[in-house]
Formats: C-alpha cells, structure tokens, sequence
C-alpha cells in the first residue's frame, strides 16, 4: 500500500505544481511507482509542466462523476513507465467534487502506486479541503518570503486539524545570495518560524522556467542546480539520508583562484 | 541627508525585518479565534451566567483584543437583575 502526499502552501505561485511534477518525477526515475493527481479543478496545470498537455481525454471530475474509471482517465508518462498523471477538469464547478470522493479515489491509488502525490490549489477553501482528504502526509512549499511564510503557517494550522502528523517543509526560490547580503530568510529563520520538519531546499534557478517551456521536468536534468534539489527532496522521501545543500556560491578566494587554475 | 551608516552596511538587512515582523505575526495568527468561536464561547457563558443572573443578551459583547505580545478574551456583560434563588447562596 503506498502514500499519499498532498502538496500545499496556502498563497498562490510558490511552486506547489513544479513541486508535485519533479517529486514524481524524481521519485519515479528511481523506480517507484507514482500517480500524480492534479487536484487543482478548474485550473489544469500539472499536465504542461510534465509535457503531457496533448494526451488529456479524461479528467479528475470525469472520474468521480463515474463517467470514466482512473484507469481509463490516467495518462501515463513519456518518459517514465512508472509515472501517470489524472489531470484535473479545465472549467468545472470545483464544489462538484467532495473530500469524501477524493479520499475514495485516493485510497483506491495507494493501491497500485507506491506514492501517490496530489496538486493542491491554493487557497484553504473547498479544493484544499478536497486535496487533503485522501492524504497521509503533507509537504508545505514556503518562498522565503513574509506573505508565504505566513499563509504556510495557516495552511500548517489546517493541516493539523486534519490529523495529518507527517508535515514537511520545502523551501523555494531560495536566492543564496540575497540570503546572504542579509536582505533574504535564510532557512534557519524559516525553520524556527514554522516549526516543521524540512524536507528541501531549492534555489531559485532559471532552469525551472526553460523546463516548463520544454514541458520537462527538471528533476531528470542533474546539471541545474534545482534539478539536483529536487532529486534530493525525493531520495529523502525514500528514507534516504541527504544533507541538506544551501546552494550558496562558492566564491571565496581560494575557490576562484582554484576555478582559475582549473582544479575544483 | 547622505547615510553613511548605510554606505557601510551599518543597517541592518531586511530579513531581521522579515523576520522579527513574522514573529509577530504568527503569535497574532496562531492565537486568533474565529467568529464562529466567538459567537460559540459567548452562549456558553450565557448559559453559564443566566442560571444564576438575569442578563441583557443584547448588550452582551466578547471580543478578542490583540496587542503585540498578549491576546485577552474582553467581554462586558450587563446584568438585569440577579435571580431570587441566587442570593439565598
Ligand atoms: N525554484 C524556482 N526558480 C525559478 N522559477 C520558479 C521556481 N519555482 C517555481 N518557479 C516558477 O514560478 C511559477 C509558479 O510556480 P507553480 O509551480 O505554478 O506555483 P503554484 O503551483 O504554487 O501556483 C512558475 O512559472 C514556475 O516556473
Ligand atoms: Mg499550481
């Protein structure tokens, strides 16, 4: 029986869906079985990030509404044999859908998947209730930034009124060196704040942006930095023990009298 | 005026701003109650109170007052009258 992982922040923007895509992504490159469920109704996202846009026939409410079975709906990766995506209905009445028919489905999943990971909208109305419902644990995406630290402490509030007790913390869109100039949260002030667990850093990295354009996630790509991160963030998942990196540039002198030489 | 403090990175950087800002804010979040809440704890107390005095429900007013560091439950509560079997207590 596998996990169900939602993935959530509260404010919207913060990489929740880059998040969900290169987990799975990460997570099915060593070789687990992962259905990614974009639970984001009426704001279809997950499916561009992983380049998979042109095969949707079926959705998440097509499949509560009895109108196709998960089987049917899934769509399995082009890359990755191991990793499917339900993509979420386009325009649809998001209250059509209840916690109690996610949690259904959900369970049904974690049948046949090791992890099952699910897209959370923001927000902490219906669609967040909707999201969680199925979920075992939770990874809350923060940006070192006031306003998301403070929704991801809303959401944390909910989340423990849900009952779920794994709650982990990924940082995104860490800039090393606004961090360091002392004008950025650096991850220790974070932690403090939230008071959670974390499972990840990831640095801002442009890569992120070109992936999504190509529709690939970056986690398969271990020449960016966030592609890196995010395979970190999976191992770990795994039970794996992976010190944390906190991206920042080397750029101390001996380094870059090293770089010069070309030795490092 | 010029600062030169600044000029030698003698401000302090924005993220001990960030940071002392989001402590409290999240002691004023985490310690808000909702209306419904609100409007729960007050019938309690009436129910509590009204055994033992006439109260006007109208004037009755619960709030929950944030400062920076402390949170307080502010409540008035006009009494009517206290009843006859009460003050044989
Ligand atoms: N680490 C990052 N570096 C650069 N851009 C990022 C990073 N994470 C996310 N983004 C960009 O931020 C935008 C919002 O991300 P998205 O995953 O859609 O957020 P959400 O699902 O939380 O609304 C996307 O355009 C994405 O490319
Ligand atoms: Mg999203």
């Amino acid at each position: 029986m596998g996990k169900a992982i939602v993935v959530t922040s509260g404010k919207g923007g913060v990489g929740k869906t880059t998040t969900t895509a290169n987990i799975g992504a990460g997570l099915a490159a060593l070789g687990q079985k992962v259905a990614l469920v974009d639970a984001d109704i009426g704001l279809r996202n997950l499916d561009l990030f992983m380049g998979l846009e042109n095969r949707v026939v079926y959705h998440l409410v097509d499949v509560i509404e009895g109108r196709a079975t998960w089987k049917k709906a899934i769509i399995r990766d082009k890359r990755l044999e191991n990793l499917v995506l339900l993509p979420s209905a386009q325009v649809r009445d998001k209250d059509s859908v209840t916690p109690r028919q996610m949690k259904q489905l959900v369970d049904e999943l974690k049948q046949e998947f090791d992890f099952v990971l699910l897209d959370c909208p923001a927000g902490i109305e219906r669609g967040f209730k909707n999201a969680v419902a199925g979920a075992d644990q939770a990874i809350v995406v923060v940006n070192p930034e006031v306003s998301s630290v403070r929704d991801a402490d809303r959401v944390i509030g909910l989340l423990e009124a849900e009952e779920i007790k794994c709650i982990q913390l990924v940082v995104n869109r860490l800039k090393p060196s606004m961090v360091k100039r002392g004008e950025m949260l650096a991850i220790k002030d974070i932690v403090d704040l939230l008071a959670i667990d974390l499972l990840g850093i990831v640095p801002e990295d442009e890569g992120i942006v070109i992936s999504s354009n190509r529709g690939e996630p970056i986690a398969l790509n271990q020449t960016m930095k966030a592609g890196q991160a995010f395979c970190n963030i999976s191992r770990r998942l795994m039970g794996d023990e992976i010190p944390f990196v906190d991206w920042q540039e080397d750029d101390s002198f001996f380094s870059r009298l090293k770089k010069l030489f070309g030795i490092s | 005026m010029f600062d030169l403090r600044r000029l030698w990175g003698g401000k302090r950087g924005s993220k001990t701003q960030a940071k002392e800002r989001l402590q409290l804010i999240l002691i004023h979040d985490r310690s808000s109650l909702s209306p419904e809440l609100l409007d729960l704890i007050k019938q309690r107390i009436l129910d509590v109170l009204t055994e033992f005095v006439e109260i006007d429900e109208q004037g009755l007013a619960i709030d929950l007052e944030q400062t920076d560091d402390t949170s307080a439950l502010i409540t008035n509560i006009p009494i009517k009258a206290v009843r006859r079997n009460t003050r044989v207590l």
